[in-house]
């Protein structure tokens, strides 16, 4: 009996999250553009390197992954604001804080971070390997830091959230979230390069990093929506 | 199923907008705050929801049962604002709070019909007016079910006739054992409510 209850909470909550993460990723799609101004800034980022380094084409392949990596990272930051900002200007932000008794509010942030990852940084992740020729890397370095960075940046969207809670009742609270939270992603960033390199520079391991990458995400998976939860409960005014 | 406040106050800032108010509601009861400006008719309902902390005294929901423990979890809170989606159509931002909240007795369709929005659901909620925005809230209060609706300001912008209908709605809503706080400077059309008067301490 219990085991049913428990059962049928559990299918009620999947489907509450459910329409939460699909209201989200339709908003994205219609009303952000988001993705686009990701995706446009990543580029611009990538272009620019071998301008500013210069055609030794060695030296960008070797620098590559390291490149795609900060370029993802900063292009991460970007959209980050919006995340509960758009909420609170139109009051949703009020109800989703209410809602805190029937269903965790860490979960609706946790959903909240998953559609805002796969509206807005998921591009930014196909769009990788494209980027990656401009940086004249070989095709293996390139799947290894694509793989990187699938697994890796779903971490800089937790960490991003917690900053976007802390800085949601400020009007231009962009460039004070990057500041939050970019030290913060130094850990995910040096794991996230170190196993992109591991894949092809030879004594280098590639398991060990890209595992400690996986567990980063995980645990902030956990720690980065509840602490937005905090921010956002007392938060509101 | 009860609320109480006692010597409830509330502040804004570290300013203190008011305090020592006091009421108790029962089932089926309405409460009219009115007040100037300023006077902390927001900050009382946002106190209630607990969205604000009780700065003194306390405010509690007693009898809620298993399915309404707490204030937050048995209300409907109505702001300023509308909480929907302008980029959606008026449907999906309503069938997405019914399923966040729950559902109720009637379904997002009829609960446009009863809002006198029928047949515009289809539209992207951008597109109405600021009184059909309104309603579209109004409707959002209908298709999940609380107990305790707390409405701010609920018929800024509504016309006369949309006014009528909601005072019938809430009407309808105590006659069912509901309970309502509304902060207004307009008469609600609630009959048998009990008045609060902010702001003539100071």
């Amino acid at each position: 009996m219990s085991g049913r209850t428990e059962g049928g909470a559990w299918a009620k909550a999947s489907h509450i999250m459910l329409a939460l993460l699909l209201r989200d990723i339709r908003l994205n799609i219609r009303a952000g553009g988001g993705a686009l101004t990701g995706v446009i800034f990543f580029l611009a980022v990538i272009a620019t390197i071998p301008f500013g380094v210069g055609p030794d084409l060695k030296l960008l392949s070797r620098i590559g992954p390291a490149i795609l990596w900060i370029g993802a990272l900063l292009s991460c930051l970007l959209g980050l604001d919006r995340l509960f900002q758009a909420d609170r200007e139109d009051g949703s932000l009020d109800l989703l804080v209410l809602g805190n008794d029937r269903h965790m509010l860490a979960l609706t942030v946790l959903v909240k971070c998953l559609a805002h990852w796969a509206g807005s940084v998921l591009p930014l992740v196909i769009a990788a390997p494209l980027l990656g020729l401009f940086m004249n890397m070989e095709p293996l370095s390139i799947g290894a830091t694509a793989l990187t960075l699938l697994v890796g940046t779903p971490a800089i969207t937790f960490i991003g959230a917690a900053g976007a809670a802390v800085a949601v009742a400020l009007p231009r609270g962009g460039l004070l979230i990057s500041v939050l939270v970019l030290p913060l992603t130094i850990p995910v960033l040096i794991f996230g390069v170190s196993a992109s390199y591991g894949a092809t520079a030879n004594p280098d391991p590639f398991l060990q990093p890209f595992l400690i990458l996986a567990a980063l995400t995980l645990f902030l998976s956990v720690l980065g929506p509840v602490s937005a939860a905090l921010a956002l409960r007392h938060g509101t005014d | 199923m009860r609320l109480i406040a006692e010597n409830l106050g509330g502040e804004r800032g570290g300013e203190t907008v008011f305090s020592g108010i006091g009421f108790a509601l029962d089932r089926g009861q309405a409460l009219v705050v009115t007040g100037p400006n300023g006077s902390g008719k927001s900050t009382l309902l946002r106190i209630i929801a607990s969205l604000l902390p009780v700065a003194e005294g306390s405010v509690l929901l007693e009898g809620g049962g298993e399915a309404f423990p707490s204030i937050a979890s048995a209300c409907h809170y109505l702001g300023h604002q509308n909480a929907m989606k302008t980029a959606l159509s008026v449907v999906e931002n309503l069938r997405f709070w019914r399923d966040f909240n729950g559902g109720g007795e009637i379904g997002v369709e009829e609960a446009l019909e009863t809002v006198g929005l029928g047949g515009i659901g289809h539209l992207p909620f951008g597109y109405l007016s600021t009184g059909q925005r309104r309603r579209a809230a109004i409707a959002k209060l209908l298709v999940s079910h609380r107990p305790l609706w707390l409405l701010d300001e609920p018929t800024a912008g509504l016309d006369s006739a949309s006014e009528a209908r909601f005072a019938g709605l809430m009407g309808r809503h105590c006659a069912a054992g509901g309970m309502i706080v509304a902060a207004t400077h307009l008469p609600l059309g609630l009959e048998g409510a009990q008045a609060l008067v902010m702001g003539q301490a100071f």
